[in-house]
């Protein structure tokens, strides 16, 4: 009983044409991405943008393991290493992290909730140009840091640029000037992505899709944009007022005029923790769709995933001063941020459990997008838990600043996040070109990354209980840090590798793989029912759905979802 | 059988879902409001904290510029319920009344800043108040402009005559921001003339 309606994939795609190269060609090939309104289109270039420079990162992730390598290493001087480490964080942060979202989300929200674009096509390329251009504002730094007047610099005030090492009379030049325009300018961006985002997911479902049936993916993406909309306007609001202190003579963080340096910091994390969140959110919404199809289960307690995502994103807007403990607080207010950010295990728990449960008697597939998303439960599990460690204020008192809390958040933005962007690549990757990616690649790619990872951020927590501090540019022989940072540094070096061979591997499989089909995973959302790649239209008949796993009621018409609905 | 009878029955349910427009503007507004929140928030910490130079006593309490905005909501409404029920004339007349009570009310600002520039020797740099106090009016200043601009568009589309009943929908969703504008208005003005003086 096909009571869902689709088109007859690949029915409607025009033939794939031999390109010839001509200039011609390739100005209009060219001309069309760039003036390009299509919600695919988009997404891939969000998802090129995040993968250049997550290698850009990487290789400047490579320099200060280097220079970390030995003690007393020169590799680096020390204004090096400070420009190399700010902009290592400020790059994985907002151009790695904060694009992969809109990848993600661009490409398949109005696939999953069968809609032909994003409600505002327009304002979409708009946020992807500004998001562009704010990348390249903070790498033109390297060049127009100082004006015209000297050397290259780049910004080297941390990713989190506390002030008043921020202000004129510590940092002469434009390196935090561009800093913050560039980050205003992305935010911008973001903002207008969120706001597409959630105006897709809730203005354009196709027919029968409730809230409730939406793909988890979807709801994730959501709560992600809400919560992006609430902590990216903070950091540009805050950013603003350093703008207005540089080039206004304002004071907000000027101590010598009765301005506050510690309100920065408050601003900073009043963003800076849900940013983290915003991060960690997509990631989980590509778990939420891999852990299902490849358990071939129903993903477990749908409602109860949905709401612990509202309720993750509640709790970490209260959070922000656990970074803070150290800056000194009352009691009151330490004892607040240590039970707040205790909480937010709660609905994090709460997650972990029904990934299990979904798996749990499952006849699990281990391709490689499932082998990302195991090793994300355990690291993430590991993560959190030293996050709980850190939230408690005396044992934050003594780790503070130190590479334990390096390890913790390395285990998360690396260990999750990362290694779900890894898993929801092998598994779109097929939609989006039309061709698998190599499974050897992939276990290689995998075992590689998993094993660089393990070998740099476990020491990594050792280093950090030995008390070596974060961001020194060397350390002296007899510390006894010498041999866990050559151990740190020989894992970073496994991992640059695992990301090679996995850059390998996107482009050889786009022209060699496997030619995907339209469904080779066989999986249950509505993206996987048009044919791969999508045509420029999606969809060539509005589909109507009647439970959360569409493609599972056509393909078993005799038990379908609907009926336990 | 019964089960295709219900599926049909959902299948023949009206589809309705919120407006997209309202939706992203809900959205804009509470990013804008956080921005706003956030200088608030540093206003009010800085109350107080400057160490030398003019003090919020200098300020005067713009009642008549208030009035002038605050009742822009009002004609702004008047607008979109006509232009609703497709009275054309007097949707333009009303926007345009709403369009003059904003400009005015911009127009006071300027000699307000001008009173506390050039007699009460009061810049954004002079000391921490005034670098508070000239961001967040400034802020929503800026924000006025824009509304300004947006208005200005849809009257200039009104006067040639392209606008009709079928726009109430997209004029209702601007009209949306510029009460958000005159909402601020409100808080802004506790903060700095009621609390912070
Ligand atoms: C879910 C994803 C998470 C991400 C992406 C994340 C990321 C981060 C980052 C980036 C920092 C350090 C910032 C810096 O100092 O430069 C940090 C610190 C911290 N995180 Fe997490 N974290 C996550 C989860 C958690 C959880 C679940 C907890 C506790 C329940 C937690 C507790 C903490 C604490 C207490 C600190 C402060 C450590 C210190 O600076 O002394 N985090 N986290
Ligand atoms: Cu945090």
């Amino acid at each position: 009983m096909a009571d869902s309606t689709f088109p007859v994939p690949g029915a409607l795609e025009a033939a794939p044409h031999g390109r010839r190269w001509s200039q011609a060609a390739f100005l209009a090939w060219l001309h069309d991405w760039v003036v390009t309104v299509d919600h695919k289109k988009l997404g891939i270039l969000y998802m090129l943008y995040s993968i250049f420079f997550l290698l850009v990162g990487g290789v400047e992730a490579i320099l200060i393991r280097i220079q970390l390598v030995r003690p007393d290493m020169h590799f680096l001087s020390p204004w090096v290493f400070n420009r190399v480490f700010t902009m290592h964080g400020t790059t994985m942060v907002f151009l790695v992290g904060m694009t992969y979202i809109f990848g993600f989300a661009n490409y398949l929200v109005p696939l999953m909730v069968g809609a032909r674009d994003m409600a505002f096509p327009r304002l979409n390329a708009l946020s992807f140009w500004l998001t562009f251009f704010g990348g390249i504002l903070l790498y033109y730094s390297f060049i127009g840091g100082y004006g015209l007047y000297g050397a290259s610099s780049a910004p080297d005030t941390m990713w989190w640029a506390y002030s008043p090492l921020t202000e004129r009379a510590f940092s002469p030049g434009h390196a935090p000037d561009y800093w913050a325009l560039s980050l205003i300018v992305t935010g911008f961006g973001t903002i207008g992505a969120s706001i597409n985002v959630i105006a897709t997911a809730l203005c354009l479902r196709c027919k029968g899709m409730t809230l409730m049936r939406l793909p988890l993916f979807v709801w994730l993406n959501v709560v992600t944009s809400f919560l992006a909309l609430l902590a990216i306007t903070p950091l540009t609001a805050a950013q603003v007022m350093l703008l207005i202190d540089r080039y206004l003579g304002g004071h907000f963080f000027d101590t010598q005029a009765g301005g506050s340096a510690l309100i920065w910091a408050h601003f900073f994390w009043i963003f800076g923790h849900p940013e983290v969140y915003v991060l960690v959110l997509p990631a989980f919404a590509i778990a939420n769709e891999v852990i299902p199809v490849f358990s071939r289960k129903a993903i477990f307690g749908y409602p109860a995933m949905a709401a612990a995502s509202v309720g993750i994103a509640f709790v970490s807007l209260g959070v922000w001063a656990h970074h803070m403990f150290t800056i000194g607080m009352t009691s009151v207010g330490n004892t607040f941020f240590v039970l707040s950010t205790m909480l937010v295990g709660i609905p994090t728990g709460i997650k972990i459990f029904n990934w299990v449960a979904t798996m749990w008697g499952g006849k699990i597939r281990f391709a490689t997008p499932m082998l990302f998303c195991t090793a994300f439960l355990f690291q993430f599990l590991i993560a959190g838990l030293t996050g709980i460690i850190l939230s408690v204020a005396p044992w934050n008192w003594q780790l503070h600043n130190s590479y334990f809390v390096i390890a913790h958040f390395h285990y998360v933005l690396v260990g999750a996040i990362v290694f779900c962007i890894f898993a929801g690549i092998y598994y779109w990757y097929p939609k989006v070109t039309g061709r698998m990616l190599s499974e050897k690649l992939g276990k290689w790619h995998f075992w590689l990354f998993v094993i660089g990872f393990h070998v740099s951020f476990d020491t990594m927590h050792v280093l950090g209980i030995l008390g070596m501090p974060r961001s020194i540019f060397t350390y002296e022989a007899d510390r006894g840090w010498a041999p866990w940072n050559f151990v740190v540094s020989i894992g970073g070096f496994i991992q640059a590798i695992a990301v090679l061979v996995f850059a390998f591997n996107l482009v050889h499989s786009y022209f060699k793989g496997r030619v995907a089909g339209n469904d080779p995973w066989d999986a249950w959302t509505l993206e996987w029912a048009t044919p791969s790649p999508p045509p420029a239209y999606n969809f060539a008949e509005d589909p109507v759905v009647t439970s959360r796993r569409p493609l599972w009621d056509i393909k078993h018409p005799e038990d379908p979802d609907w009926r336990y609905e | 059988m019964s089960t295709l009878a219900v599926a049909q029955a959902e299948r023949e349910q009206a589809w309705v879902q919120p407006s997209k427009g309202r939706v992203a503007m809900f959205c804009l507004i509470l990013a804008e409001s956080t921005i706003f929140t956030i200088f608030v928030v540093a206003y009010v910490y800085n109350i107080g904290k400057s160490l030398y130079g003019p003090t919020p006593q200098i300020l005067e309490v713009p009642i008549w510029n208030s009035i002038f905005l605050l009742s822009s909501s009002l004609t702004i409404w008047l607008a979109e319920r006509a232009v609703e029920h497709g009275r054309i004339k007097s949707f333009g007349l009303w926007w345009a009344l709403t369009f003059v009570l904003g400009a005015i009310f911009l127009v006071g600002t300027g000699i307000e800043w001008h009173k506390l520039i050039y007699e009460d020797g009061l810049t954004i740099s002079t000391n921490l108040f005034g670098t508070t106090f000239y961001s967040l009016v400034g802020l929503h200043a800026s924000h006025v402009i824009l509304g300004l601009i947006a208005l200005f568009t849809v009257l200039m589309f009104t006067v040639t005559g392209h606008v009709r009943k079928e726009h109430a929908d997209r004029i209702q969703v601007l009209a949306l921001y510029w009460h958000f504008v005159d909402a601020v208005w409100i808080v802004v003005f506790t903060v700095v003339y009621v609390i912070g003086r």
